[in-house]
């Protein structure tokens, strides 16, 4: 129970960098920031304007590394940042932003808003200002192993479903294999598919693969919350383990912020690069369908639109693979105008899906209307995405609108059309 | 102080003031705000084609799909005062002059008749754009004392100036020289308002391009 | 029309005729009804014998005689001249026979016979400094000669930029401590006549109001007849198209130059200068600075000697900038200092920092 303002703080002056500085001296208040960000556009409250979601970091930077905002703040012309105002902050900077990353994509100015939320973060938990839902999720993943407090006897369940319904083995532990296979505990408990689709596939290739009985989890709490030094104990477990096993990769699941933990934190967190390399299974898959290996028997007949996870696309950089992968297993793949790196984000991302107070879920079933409207326009019956998280949430949303939206995951769509 | 002493000293003691201020705040400023420098990225790079910091610094130039049509005035009032200050700046006869006894570049003029009608429309694109500032909800939220200090800054020296040459408001000699005077506050307050984005514009596109062209993403 | 005027032009060779379609110029000049035209034809063909007619003191200060020599110099002294057939001109150093005690009766004279009613015209500065030492005529300093002769006169022309503003004794570091007629005079109608000499035909225009309609004619905020100071010499200039599309000298004796393209670039100081020069010219006509291919010091305004330099165009600055390299080093030393500090308070941070667990998320 030691969060403090002064350690928040303490955050704050830690994280802010040139890129930060360079961002808050470039903001020329022109607000098409908010004209991206879908909490603004659906609900049309300006507080949810995202450069407005970051004030506590713009005046800490100010009031530190500035010599005019150090003076003003000595003549008392600019006040310091209070514990209370990081409190009616939290809405701002975790209920109201997935960071998805979209308003980074329009600031005419080339401001990285989204990079910025990230940091604010670091200041915003270490306070105690993050929420209790992101706040339990972080302690059931370093006490128990994941966020929804899976323990590994609920894995090796999943694991010995698969292997009947496939008829294969699947590996645990087993070092010297090409793959080590992770999985987030939303795809564990809510989609076991995956991981049968993952063996079939994986045989159809000839990969070897294993799971590692002390590293299963991929999503990484610390991330969402904002506490780089647990976001760091968390994907440890998933280093030592894969160098333990001396696996040339380690396959990083259909989820979003897993694979920005694991592929493009990672090393960061833990100060130097890796003894193997991070793979993301669309872009095995991709690489698959290009060599040949993965051909479809048959096609899936339905129009579609694709769903494009915010951390894996327009964050994560996993561009170019998703798009031929369902034009090679759907006839009827209607691309939208608002796609890949400027698709909307589902509103459940950066541990707003964890968020379970009565506003919160009432503002992302507001925000969820975006991907609402998406699906009515194209006028189709079925989306396709690859994140565990989004399909939750999106599952959610058509719940609450009562539509009759179905929604495939890709990885499995492509298992279930896989040649055999 | 008669007209044409306060013309003197603003093209002397005024004009030399004003840079000074000026380069003095534009070095301070860039040092201060870029030697915070950014820890290097451990992760291994992905190769995407135009996705790095100088890509985008053009590129982010050109609106997003579909932002236009949501906030119209931001974009084409924003290029409309941008592009117009650019010519009225660099490319009326008097003012290439004057960067020519400064730096010693120069480059053909164009004819002043033009140069008034592009001042006429930057000067009306730049209400629209306060009006704009006043008028959506995000924008008037967002604003500050700076932002109303800086398009006053901003849109006094087109305003003196224009007048000064249609013969408007006051005689010529005190119409130019309070004309110079306005370049010279606006000058003055450049390196320590947002309108320093002028310079660091370069410096955040340049970031956002290479932390996600690092990705692999063009941003 | 009849009167000893007439007669005295007639002897010199000059029409009827000729004198009527000078007065009519000299009307439409000062853009009056043609009507005036006739009535300053009457009204000097009419004056009557020297001993009656308006009088006129004429006292030069620190001044150069440029005035007079323009107002003198011209290639129809029959036509300009004529105006002092039709005033007494009573005293005028330069041009007057006596000299000594008899010039200091005649001025003196002059002033008790017409008090309250001549004319004084001023040419040259009047220096402060040292008491007014730094000019005297027999003895008396210009500033009281000055305050003197102004208490009789009905009205001042402040004739020549020295009288008028000060001019070039007045210019830095003015180490006579000159000022123009109005800074001293302040209760008697001045008119000033600016120009380092001023066009002849502008004394002639405004002597030849007095003279008609007893009165000064309309003045602008500087004290200037606006019939010829109305416009600047930039806005009747005939090389303005080349301004207009950019077309300039750059050096006195380049491609641009022998076009007779704009002086701006050398130093022109037309936009900024209200006189006739461009309209009305120099030397009946013959030409004027920039037709001859300078640019034009803008000698008519106050303050020109000091206004940056006559071969700087006005958008350039007036003094060459001297802080610029001071001023980059401090910005950048105060940068380097600001980085020192902060990248000190980065470490400090980051050493102050606790690794953080999960008791540190709750408060």
């Amino acid at each position: 129970m030691s969060a403090s303002l002064q350690k928040g703080i303490n955050a704050l002056k830690e994280v802010i960098d040139a890129p930060i500085a360079s961002y808050f001296n470039s903001c020329v208040h022109c607000g098409l920031c908010a004209e991206a960000c879908l909490f603004y556009l659906e609900t049309g409250d300006v507080k949810y304007t995202p450069i407005h979601k970051l004030e506590p970091l713009r005046r800490v930077y100010e009031q530190e590394y500035t010599l005019l905002g150090r003076l003003g703040k000595m003549v008392g012309l600019s006040k310091a940042v209070t514990d209370d105002e990081l409190e009616e902050w939290k809405e701002l900077v975790y209920d109201s932003c997935t960071m998805c990353g979209r308003c980074s994509m329009v600031c005419p100015v080339g401001n990285d808003i989204v990079y910025m939320v990230r940091k604010l973060r670091e200041g915003m938990a270490v306070s105690g200002h993050a929420p209790d839902g992101i706040k339990g999720a972080t302690k059931r993943t370093v006490e128990i192993g994941g966020p929804m407090g899976l323990k590994w006897p609920a894995v090796a369940n999943v694991i010995k479903k698969a292997e009947a319904a496939t008829g294969e083995t699947i590996n645990v532990d087993k070092p010297d294999v090409d793959y080590l296979v992770l999985l987030s505990s939303m795809e564990i408990v809510n989609f076991p598919e995956y991981l049968e689709a993952l063996v079939k596939i994986f045989k159809k290739a000839g990969i070897t693969f294993t799971l590692a009985s002390d590293a299963f989890e991929a999503t990484n709490a610390g991330i969402q919350i904002g506490a780089s030094d647990i976001a760091k104990v968390i994907v440890s477990r998933i280093v030592n383990s894969a160098e333990k096993l001396k696996v040339k990769y380690v396959l990083s699941p259909e989820c979003g912020h897993a694979y920005m933990a694991i592929r493009w934190e990672g090393p960061n967190l833990i100060g130097r690069p890796y003894n193997f390399q991070v793979v993301h299974v669309l872009e095995l898959l991709d690489d698959l369908r290009k060599k040949g290996v993965l051909k479809m028997k048959d096609k899936f007949k339905d129009p579609l639109i694709l769903h494009d996870p915010c951390q894996i696309v327009r964050r994560g950089g996993v561009l170019e693979s998703p798009e031929p992968l369902i034009q090679a297993v759907a006839e009827n793949y209607i691309p939208i105008v608002d796609k890949q790196k400027m698709n909307w984000c589902c509103g459940g991302g950066g541990g707003a899906s964890a968020i379970h107070t009565d506003e919160a879920e009432a503002l992302r079933a507001k925000a969820f209307r975006i991907k609402k409207r998406q699906i009515e326009e194209a006028g189709v019956d079925t989306m396709v995405t690859f994140c565990a998280n989004c399909r939750i949430v999106i599952e959610e949303g058509i719940d609450h609108y009562e539509m009759n939206t179905k929604l495939l995951g890709l990885t499995e769509l492509l298992a279930e059309h896989l040649e055999d | 102080m008669n007209d044409m002493q306060f013309l003197t000293w603003v093209r002397g003691t005024g004009l030399d003031i004003a840079v000074g201020i000026f380069v003095l705040g534009v070095l301070w400023r860039l040092i201060e705000i870029y030697s915070l420098g950014r820890k290097m990225d451990l992760s291994p790079p992905r190769e995407a084609a135009g996705a790095s910091g100088w890509h985008t610094i053009f590129r982010r130039s050109v609106p997003p799909p579909g932002m236009v049509k949501r906030s119209p005035v931001s974009y084409i009032g924003g290029y409309t005062f941008h592009i117009g200050l650019a010519i009225v700046v660099f490319l009326f006869a008097p003012h290439i002059l004057l960067i020519k006894d400064l730096t010693g570049l120069s480059w053909p003029a164009l004819p002043s008749q033009f140069i008034d009608l592009v001042t006429v429309i930057t000067m009306a694109a730049m209400v629209v754009v306060l009006a704009d500032r006043i008028n959506k909800p995000v924008k008037r939220y967002l604003s500050t004392f700076g932002d109303w200090f800086t398009w006053t800054l901003t849109f006094l020296p087109l305003l003196t100036g224009w007048l000064a040459v249609q013969h408007l408001l006051l005689p010529y000699t005190w119409m130019l020289a309070l004309h110079i005077l306005s370049v010279e506050l606006l000058l003055i307050f450049l390196p320590f308002t947002k309108l320093f984005h002028a310079f660091t514009v370069f410096g955040s596109r340049w970031y956002i391009g290479k932390i996600n062209g690092h990705r692999g993403v063009p941003v | 029309m009849q009167g000893p005027l007439i007669d005295t032009l007639a002897r010199q060779g000059v029409t009827r005729r000729a004198f009527m379609k000078y007065c009519a110029t000299l009307a439409s000049m000062m853009a009056l009804p043609p009507a005036a035209g006739r009535a300053m034809a009457e009204a000097m063909a009419a004056v009557p014998a020297a001993s009656r007619r308006p009088s006129v003191i004429w006292l030069p200060f620190q001044e150069c005689t440029g005035c007079t020599e323009s107002i003198t110099r011209s290639h129809s002294p029959s036509i300009e001249g004529l105006i002092f057939d039709a005033i007494s001109l009573d005293y005028q150093e330069t041009l007057m026979a006596a000299a000594g005690h008899q010039a200091e009766e005649a001025l003196h004279n002059a002033m008790k016979e017409n008090a309250g009613k001549y004319l004084l015209i001023i040419d040259g500065s009047i220096p402060l400094g040292l008491d007014g030492a730094y000019s005297c005529i027999a003895g008396k300093s210009n500033l009281e000669s000055l305050k003197e002769a102004a208490a009789g006169a009905a009205a001042i022309v402040a004739m020549g930029s020295c009288a008028a503003y000060g001019g070039i004794p007045k210019a830095n570091p003015n180490p006579t401590g000159a000022v123009s007629v109005s800074d001293i005079i302040k209760d008697k109608p001045i008119i000033n006549i600016p120009g380092c000499p001023p066009i002849p035909v502008v004394m002639t225009g405004v002597l030849a109001h007095f003279l008609t309609f007893g009165s000064l004619p309309e003045m602008d905020s500087k004290g200037r007849p606006k019939a010829f100071y109305g416009e600047t010499i930039h806005d009747r200039c005939y090389r303005r198209p080349f301004y207009d599309q950019g077309k300039f000298a750059h050096t006195f004796d380049d491609e641009g130059a022998r076009n007779g393209w704009c002086l701006f670039e050398l130093g022109c100081k037309g936009p900024v200068t209200y006189n006739a020069c461009a309209t009305v010219k120099w030397n009946a006509g013959t030409s004027w600075p920039v037709e001859s291919g300078h640019g034009c010091l803008g000698c008519s305004e106050p303050d020109f000697w000091d206004g940056g330099g006559f071969y700087k165009a006005l958008s350039m600055p007036a003094d060459p900038l001297k802080m610029g390299a001071a001023a980059a080093a401090v910005g950048a030393a105060a940068g380097v200092a600001l980085s020192f500090a902060n990248r000190g308070k980065k470490s400090a941070a980051k050493s102050a920092h606790e690794t953080t667990t999960l008791a540190d998320l709750e408060k």
